[in-house]
């Protein structure tokens, strides 16, 4: 190893990198992009979806109600209605997303702890579906102060099908909570990144032919291969600790465990990483060819790491799939570290299955990689 | 020549991909402190002959001596005496041309303390003055290939090897890239060098002919022609088309190339030269009567076509010509 070389590989790669606007872009954008979208999507707290509300009951009790839940902020009333029917001709046309009808008989069924409130909820948009759930917390018949209306009981004789509110259309799908995504987010992003960067940035020198003239001079194969992937994982290193600072600033994330030991398991999967996209580029002719295989690695982590759907609920075969991604070992060691404050040393296992695909991928890749074109 | 003249020596050089023989049992000898010349059209085994000869590939067959050592084995050292300017670009574009110098400058081993007066040196002697901080992507073919020459001697190395380094580069900045190769062969520099421009070919010291992957002529440019002596002829006459079809038919005629309004010809050198000259005049006695043939000197090109009609023993040669300009 001659460290001139491997420094002078070093350098090319940076300049390289501050003239890559797309890089760049990529290496900070990803993460704030992923960031703010989970965080989005975890936070269903919707405000103001366009509502109408048919009151038919039209008594103190019913306007009572409505004046709850356009309190709540949730739904902002856009049309005056009268009639189920104009409401459901409002959603279909896309006027509103929400339509509240309160019957007739509306203190009657509250009395005999019916369903007396019915939601209809544009159910092609399952993040609306979410947030008429919250309306149905609000509670229904509240007595105001001055007034003595009985609540709903709960335990009367005739079979309550729901609660006083029933929401059509409805499907909660199930939350996930930003505590539990930001962490699975880092391994994410750099399952992401740094596979696609190095595999793409190697085989694009061979496409360029700069791979040609490289090998024709003194250099070694280990400076070569070392001097690309450093400058990533250093970016890798960036991206974890732009993810941590965001997740604990914005969304409280907690880091239980010890702030080192999470760079640790980030470097090991970062490295994890960093040597599949070098075996991916030895193998790989063209720069379209390495984003397809990044995506064959990508897909399969995503989906099946745990990151997505509960490991255990998954088929025997997905599962052993699981345990050869990287990915799979770094969600059980972030997750234990950050949610669970544990010592990344009582993870041994997982520990050590990121250690072994690390040398075994960074063996092979070398191993493939020749000085020279055939 | 002494072993110690040799820079290049090949014995039975063959590389196969699959069942396509690229380069077929080619035997080279090239001295030290020369221009050897590949010429060949595209496909003939000039790129792949090369990256064998620098180690960069491996060959199916035969043996290679370059500057002494044995080539593939003994490969890295080899690669720190020579030097390599691949066919297309192969610099950094988005490096500067002084960010790009001083990458080789390190993985070429120039020391330290050197590097800096050289990358000064070569900036000047290259005419990259005031452009140092240039991108190399937004710079003219000719500059890239100034360049990429620079940054190939920027070790200065023995033995250069430069694949097609004019191809992509106008008239003017050519003959400014020859001027350097016969400056650095002054300073004790070799050169293997391949092209399909004749005129380059002709600059060379000694010359190697390819043609579909075998050594179809070898020797000095004057060698080379000077075999010929007699066999080239030019027909002036009214229809150069016309004219062309009849003396195809003579036995004897290997080709006719039009050259504006005359046709250059080329024959076998079977038979005195005033006996096929009378044979030519008659075969156009009866459609172009007032044409006029006289003997000329021979040309590279008419050693290329004659050398791959030997080759093939095919009257059609000049479809293998055509790539050659």
């Amino acid at each position: 190893m001659n460290w001139r070389r491997l420094y002078a590989v070093l350098i090319k790669e940076f300049r390289q990198m501050r003239r890559d606007r797309m890089t760049l872009a990529m290496i900070v954008g990803i993460p704030i992009m992923q960031l703010a979208l989970f965080g989005y999507a975890i936070n269903l707290n919707l405000r103001n979806l366009p509502a109408a509300i048919a009151d038919q009951s039209k008594t103190s009790a019913s306007r009572q109600f409505v004046m709850d839940m356009i309190a709540t902020e949730v739904i902002e009333p856009v049309t005056p209605a009268q009639t189920p029917d104009q409401l459901m001709g409002m959603l279909r046309r896309g006027e509103i997303s929400v339509g509240v009808v309160i019957p007739y008989d509306y203190e009657r069924r509250l009395a005999l702890g019916q369903e007396a409130v019915q939601i209809l909820v544009d159910g092609s948009d399952t993040v609306v579906q979410s947030a008429a759930q919250q309306l149905a917390q609000i509670p229904v018949g509240e007595p105001p102060p001055e007034t003595d209306i009985a609540l709903p009981n709960r335990q009367s004789t005739v079979p309550l099908p729901d609660g006083p509110i029933s929401i059509v259309a409805f499907y909660n799908p199930q939350r996930v909570s930003a505590i539990n995504i930001v962490p699975g987010l880092i391994g994410i992003i750099l399952t992401m990144t740094m596979v696609m960067f190095t595999s793409v940035a190697i085989v694009r020198e061979r496409e360029r032919g700069n791979m040609e003239l490289l090998i024709a001079t003194p250099i070694s194969r280990a400076e070569l291969m070392i001097g690309k992937v450093l400058p990533y994982g250093l970016i890798g290193l960036v991206q974890t600790s732009l993810i941590l600072l965001l997740g604990v600033v914005l969304f409280s994330v907690p880091i239980r465990g010890s702030l080192l030991d999470v760079y640790i398991a980030a470097l090991l999967l970062i490295l994890a990483n960093l040597a599949m996209g070098l075996l991916i580029s030895t193998r790989a002719q063209s720069q379209f060819q390495a984003m397809q295989m990044t995506f064959f690695v990508f897909l399969p982590s995503i989906l099946l790491s745990g990151f997505m759907f509960p490991f255990d609920g998954m088929p025997k075969a997905a599962q052993w799939l699981a345990e050869i991604l990287p990915l799979t070992h770094f969600l059980r060691l972030i997750r234990g570290i950050m949610l669970r404050g544990a010592d990344i040393l009582e993870l041994w296992p997982d520990l050590v299955a990121l250690l072994v695909f690390v040398v075994v991928m960074m063996t092979l890749a070398i191993l493939r990689f020749r000085k020279r074109l055939d | 020549m002494s072993e110690s003249d040799v820079a290049i020596r090949a014995r039975g050089l063959t590389k196969t991909f699959g069942s396509l023989v690229a380069v077929d049992h080619v035997d080279l000898t090239a001295p030290r402190q020369q221009i050897y010349g590949f010429l060949g059209p595209n496909g003939s085994g000039k790129s792949t002959s090369i990256r064998m000869l620098c180690g960069l590939l491996t060959p199916s067959a035969g043996e290679i001596e370059v500057l002494g050592l044995k080539i593939p084995a003994q490969a890295e050292v080899l690669r720190q005496r020579i030097g390599y300017m691949t066919q297309q670009f192969s610099l950094f574009s988005d490096l500067t041309v002084r960010e790009n110098l001083e990458f080789l400058a390190a993985v070429q081993n120039v020391p330290t303390n050197k590097a800096r007066a050289r990358i000064d040196d070569l900036l000047e002697e290259y005419h990259f003055e005031g452009r140092s901080g240039q991108l190399a992507g937004t710079m003219s073919g000719g500059q890239k290939q100034r360049l990429a020459l620079a940054g190939a001697v920027i070790h200065e190395p023995e033995l250069l090897f430069l694949d097609e380094p004019t191809s992509a580069v106008d008239p003017e900045s050519r003959r400014d890239f020859w001027e350097k190769l016969f400056e650095l062969t002054d300073a004790g520099t070799t050169i293997l060098v391949s092209t399909h421009y004749m005129d380059e070919a002709e600059r060379c010291h000694r010359l190697a002919i390819l043609n579909r992957g075998r050594l179809v002529a070898d020797g000095t440019p004057g060698e080379l022609t000077g075999a010929l002596k007699g066999r080239t002829l030019l027909v002036e006459s009214a229809n150069q088309r016309q004219a062309r079809e009849c003396l195809l038919k003579v036995p004897g005629v290997i080709s006719a190339a039009q050259i504006g309004n005359s046709l250059r010809i080329l024959t076998d050198g079977e038979g005195e030269v005033s006996a096929v000259q009378q044979q030519l005049q008659q075969a156009l006695n009866s459609a172009e009567p007032g044409a006029r043939i006289t003997p000329i000197a021979a040309s590279l090109e008419d050693v290329f076509v004659s050398a791959t009609h030997r080759e093939t023993g095919d009257k059609a040669t000049l479809d293998t010509a055509e790539p050659l300009r």
